[in-house]
Order: C-alpha cells, then sequence, then structure tokens
C-alpha cells in the first residue's frame, strides 16, 4: 500500500540545510493502522507530508497504492490527494461559512464525482453526523467537527487516510471518541490508517508504532489486536 | 471544480464581506455608470446635431459662391466674391438639363434690427423666392407666404419665424402689423410653425421677405448680390446626380471649362451630415475615454481586494489544495469571484447610467436648457458590461494566480 524506499529530504532555510529524513524505509500494508512518534523536529511532519503527497522527497522512492509518486508534478499531485488520500488534520480545517455536508462534499466537487449529495450523506452517516449535516463548523463542536473531517476524508473512499495529530485541540473524552472511531473504521471496513501524533496513549490506539528521531526510524512495533 | 460550484463560493464570499464587496463594487459601478451616461450624452449631441440639420429641408444642396482660382493669384475670402446671379437660379429652375432637382432659391442675407412699437430685436432678413417653403421645409403656421407677384414688384412684406414672434409681438397677432427693418417699413404677411431644435443658429429665428425687397431697401449700394442658392434634389437618392447638374449647369453658364476652376462650390445636406457626425463621433469617444479611466481605477480596486481575500483565505486555499484541487481549481475560483465582483458592479453601474440618462431630461435645469437629452445606445450598454467583465478578468488573474500558485503545505501553516 505504501512503500517508501531510502526517502530523504533536505529543505533549504537561507543558507542553512536541514536534512528533515535521512533515508527512511517503511512498509505499509492495507488494512494496517499505523501510529508514527517522534518528538517536535523528529521529521514526523516531513514524514506526513510526503506521505500525504503534499510534498515530494529529495532522494528515494515512494510508492503509493502502486504508484511512484515521487516524480509527479502539482497537478498530478492533487488528484492523487483526492483520489487516494484523506487528511484528517488537528485543527479540523474544515471550510468556514459552510455547512459540514457541503464539506464533506468537497473533495467529490474537486474529483467531478457522481451522486455527491448521498455520497456525503452516507459519509457522515457513518461518522454519526448526519442530524448536524446542515451546521457551519462554528456551530459544531470540536469533535463533532473532527468527525465531519473524518467524513471529508472517507467520502472519496480514499487507500489511506492520514491522521496528523487529530485529537491536538480535543478534550480528552472527546479525544477518546475520536480515537475509538477510527480504530472502528480500521477494524470494520479495513480502513488503512497512518496515524502521526506525540501522545503515547493516543498511539496505544494503533496496532503498529513507528518512532521517529533525527529524520530516522528509530524503533518499529508491531502488537496484537 | 464546476462552474455552479465557483459562483456558488463566490457568492458566499462575497456575502461574507458585504461591506468591503459593496465599496469594490462600487468602483466599477461609477465607472460603469460615467461610461454609459457620458456615452448617452455624446449620443444625445449626435441625434439632436443631426435633427438639426435634416431640418435645413430635405435633400438640399447649398451652393456658395467661391474665388475663381489662378487668376490673380490673390485669394478673397470665403463668401467675398459675388459670381452667383439670378439669371443662374432661373437656369437651374428652367429645369432642361437637371430633371432630379425639384426647385432652387437665392438667398441674400441682410442683418438689421427689427422694431415694432416700443420691442426691438435683431435676426437676420432673408431674401428669396416663392418656393422658400419647399425647398427648406417650412410650414406657414398663419396667414401665407408672399407671392410672385410680391417678389416681381418689390412688396415689402415679411413671413417671420416663431423666435422672432414671440420676441417681438408677445401676445399680439403678428399678420397684418407692420414692423421697421432697419428703418424701413415691411408688413407682416405670414408666420412659419415652430420647427424646434435649439442653438447652433435656430431654424425659428428668421424673418423672410422677397428678395427683390431686400435688394431694394435693405442692401445698400451692394446691389444684386446672392450669398447662396438652395436647391432641392426629388429623393435622398438623386442628391449625387443633383450635384452633377448643377456643376454642369453653373459651368456651363459661367464659362468655366475647367471643374478645378469653378467659382463656386456645393455642399450638400449629406456633407453637412457627415462633417456633424464625425465631430460627434469624436466627441463620445472622448467622453468614453473619460469615463473609461475611472473603469481602470474600479479596476485596480478589484485587484486590490482580491489580493486581501487571497491572502486571508490562504489557509481555506490550503485545505482545499490538500483535499485535490488543481492549479486550475483554485484559480477558476478567484478568478471568477474578481468577475462576479466586476460584473454585478457594471451590472448595477448600467442600471444606475441609463437611470440617470432617462430622468436628466426630467430635471428642471437640464428640461429648460438646451442641453441635449441623453441617448443610451445599446452597443455602449452591451460593451460596458463586457468591459466590466473584462476588467474582473484581467485584474483578477494576477490574485488569482497567486492564490493557486500557493504551496500547499505552507498555506495550511498560515494562521
Amino acid at each position: 500500500m505504501i512503500r517508501l524506499e531510502a526517502v530523504s529530504k533536505t529543505y533549504r532555510m537561507g543558507r542553512v540545510e536541514v536534512q528533515a529524513l535521512r533515508g527512511v524505509d517503511l512498509l505499509v500494508e492495507s488494512g494496517e493502522f499505523v501510529a508514527i512518534m517522534g518528538a517536535s523536529g523528529s521529521g514526523k511532519s516531513t514524514l506526513m507530508n510526503i506521505i500525504g503527497c503534499l510534498d515530494v522527497p529529495t532522494n528515494g522512492r515512494y510508492f503509493l497504492d502502486g504508484t511512484d509518486v515521487a516524480r509527479l508534478d502539482d497537478d498530478q499531485l492533487a488528484i492523487i490527494r483526492n483520489r487516494k488520500i484523506g487528511f484528517v488534520f488537528q485543527s479540523f480545517n474544515l471550510i468556514p461559512r459552510t455547512t459540514a455536508l457541503h464539506n464533506v462534499e468537497m473533495p467529490l466537487i474537486y474529483s467531478g464525482a457522481q451522486n455527491r449529495r448521498p455520497r456525503a450523506l452516507a459519509a457522515l452517516e457513518s461518522v454519526g453526523l448526519a442530524d448536524r449535516a446542515a451546521h457551519l463548523p462554528t456551530e459544531l463542536s470540536g469533535g463533532q467537527q473532527q468527525r465531519a473531517a473524518i467524513a471529508r476524508a472517507l467520502v472519496t473512499n480514499p487507500a489511506i487516510l492520514l491522521a496528523d495529530e487529530p485529537t491536538g485541540n480535543l478534550d480528552s473524552a472527546s479525544s477518546v471518541e475520536i480515537m475509538k472511531l477510527l480504530a472502528e473504521l480500521n477494524r470494520e471496513q479495513a480502513r488503512t490508517i497512518v496515524l502521526i501524533t506525540h501522545e503515547r496513549d493516543i498511539a496505544a490506539f494503533a496496532r503498529r508504532i513507528v518512532e521517529l528521531r533525527d529524520g530516522l526510524i528509530v524503533t518499529d512495533e508491531r502488537r496484537a489486536a | 471544480m464546476n462552474i455552479f460550484e465557483a459562483l456558488r463560493v463566490a457568492f458566499a464570499g462575497l456575502l461574507a464581506n458585504r461591506l468591503r464587496s459593496s465599496l469594490t463594487m462600487l468602483g466599477i459601478l461609477i465607472g460603469v455608470a460615467a461610461v454609459i451616461l457620458l456615452v448617452a450624452v455624446g449620443n444625445g449631441a449626435s441625434v439632436q446635431i443631426n435633427n438639426q440639420i435634416q431640418a435645413l429641408g430635405a435633400n438640399v444642396i447649398f451652393v456658395y459662391p467661391s474665388n475663381a482660382r489662378g487668376t490673380g493669384g490673390v485669394s478673397q475670402g470665403f463668401g467675398t466674391s459675388q459670381t452667383l446671379t439670378m439669371a443662374d437660379v432661373d437656369a437651374i429652375n428652367s429645369r432642361q438639363q437637371d430633371p432630379d432637382i425639384v426647385a432652387a432659391i437665392p438667398i441674400a442675407q441682410s442683418g438689421g434690427q427689427i422694431t415694432y412699437a416700443n420691442q426691438n430685436y435683431f435676426a437676420p432678413t432673408t431674401g428669396t423666392t416663392v418656393d422658400f417653403p419647399q425647398v427648406r421645409d417650412y410650414q406657414i403656421a398663419e396667414g401665407s407666404f408672399f407671392t410672385q407677384d410680391d417678389v416681381t414688384s418689390q412688396h415689402r412684406v415679411v413671413v417671420l419665424g416663431s423666435t422672432v414672434v414671440t420676441n417681438l409681438f408677445g401676445t399680439v397677432d403678428p399678420v397684418g402689423q407692420t414692423i421697421k427693418i432697419n428703418r424701413q417699413s415691411f408688413r407682416v404677411i405670414g408666420v412659419f410653425a415652430a420647427k424646434g431644435g435649439s442653438g447652433l443658429g435656430s431654424q425659428d429665428n428668421v424673418v423672410v421677405a422677397p428678395i427683390t425687397a431686400v435688394w431694394a431697401y435693405l442692401s445698400g449700394g451692394r446691389g444684386k448680390n446672392i450669398s447662396q442658392i438652395v436647391a432641392s434634389a426629388s429623393s435622398p437618392s438623386t442628391v449625387t446626380q443633383a450635384e452633377n447638374e448643377l456643376t454642369t449647369i453653373l459651368l456651363q453658364r459661367h464659362q468655366i471649362s475647367d471643374p478645378a476652376q469653378a467659382d463656386f462650390q456645393l455642399q450638400s445636406q449629406q456633407d453637412i451630415l457627415n462633417q456633424a457626425n464625425s465631430i460627434a463621433t469624436a466627441l463620445t469617444l472622448v467622453l468614453g475615454a473619460i469615463a473609461g479611466i475611472s473603469l481602470v481605477v474600479g479596476g485596480i480596486g478589484i485587484m486590490n481586494i482580491m489580493l486581501v481575500t487571497v491572502t486571508e483565505r490562504t489557509r481555506e486555499i490550503g485545505i482545499r489544495k490538500a483535499i485535490g484541487a488543481r492549479w486550475r481549481d483554485v484559480l477558476t475560483q478567484f478568478l471568477i469571484e474578481a468577475m462576479v465582483l466586476s460584473g454585478l458592479g457594471g451590472a448595477l453601474g448600467i442600471a444606475l447610467g441609463t437611470a440617470l440618462a432617462v430622468e436628466a431630461p426630467h430635471i428642471p435645469a437640464i428640461a429648460n436648457s438646451s442641453f441635449p437629452p441623453p441617448v443610451v445606445s445599446i452597443p455602449s450598454v452591451l460593451l460596458a458590461f463586457g468591459v466590466s467583465v473584462a476588467i474582473g478578468l484581467f485584474f483578477g488573474i494576477y490574485p488569482a494566480n497567486r492564490a493557486a500558485r500557493l504551496h500547499p503545505i505552507e498555506a495550511l501553516r498560515h494562521e
């Protein structure tokens, strides 16, 4: 599903070159629930950007669902993001002044899909938010906004769900609620989920924990379900 | 991204910042209204000038004396030579060589102080012959025009235009009264119906008398001078033939073989119309161009506000890109937003400009002046709307491209 081969990424900040990733090899199979952990500066955000096709590696190869995405241009990456990746962000990132339903519909608009309304409604229903479809983001609680964001991530039926600190802005009750939802999606719909977090108790919901330090993978442990 | 989605997002964005959107639109609105109104004023002037020239009489050809060139080498001023004679007029009126001319009249102008009782007024006195009303398209409102007998016998009779009547007689019935022109008594035998129009030498400010009487009593020592001959062609399509016939007759009578040496010149109503139209078109263009400057200013306003919008919505752009918006999608969205701004402003501007143009003649200060009523032309409306949308497109491209080129990671990080 996801195959990273010796991926490295170098940023240029002024005159200084920063090596955010120094050769990462990672294989994530379909249906896995992986947590990527690491302190800030460990390179986990860079890794997420590359896995999410928001950025391309400086060196190395990245296969997503069989496609080599390391050499694609901006528009091709946009199409890959639209079809194969569902993002869940720390700050929810719903589009303001736009109803939950319309937010969920958005990826379908960009892919030019048919039956957008029913599909968006079905996605909202699968996260238990069907009764809030007509509400604006400002009218939803943090947990509800994150559910809407998950519905938006799921609506295109992507290969992977990429969650970047999805509980970072939530209280502990909502955090548990959201993590349970993700675990359920993984277990019952066999969704591939890559979770980025720095909290160990959040990472504990995953079945595999990869730890990153200074741009390299230091531990990779699998746990029984 | 489909166009409806882009329109929906555009309207949602505009509604979210109502005051800002309205002010931005106001720039375009004022520009378009100014273009519509000023072009309408230019058109109105053009229509008015056309009407006045039409009022000179249908199918009219003017013959002026001019200097015979190449004889002495000294060129005198326009109208100073006296080459046209009554015999020329009679030859044209004999209609042996000019089947396309209906009638020709001589004109002898004489300025003069006109007095009646204790009123006095200044109007040019025109000496002419009995065909004057027909050739110049005047109707008699009261009394009658003078007869061939009046011309032959040098009767001191006059027919007055309505402006002269108003200024001289007030409410008194002028027919039968005696007025004095340069201290010579003339009897008023008729009044012309008003031809309307104003400015540019009103057609109603006339005093018409038999040419023989003008020569005998008003011309002083200048003798039997004819300042112009006015001929009327049988129809608009025969004006050119009639001009050729006139030229042939006059060249022959004046024994001139080379048309370049002619001691007269012709001007048809069409010539005057063409000249007037080219002036009116230039006027309209100048007015339109001045108004167009304000459209450009409005366009810069749109560009400015779109740049602000793009900066404000950087994060939204990042989100859209993360979920699959391509360069083209983002570009289209902001271009359409800019075009909706300018197009709406343009539509409202057309409404305002048209309303002002239509209402202008009802404003008392304008109604009482000789200001031409503005005429809104459909092409100017379509052009103004097209230009306003194009301005949105032009001034929207830079901000929209800036939005479309944002890197998704940086856009998402933007607070």
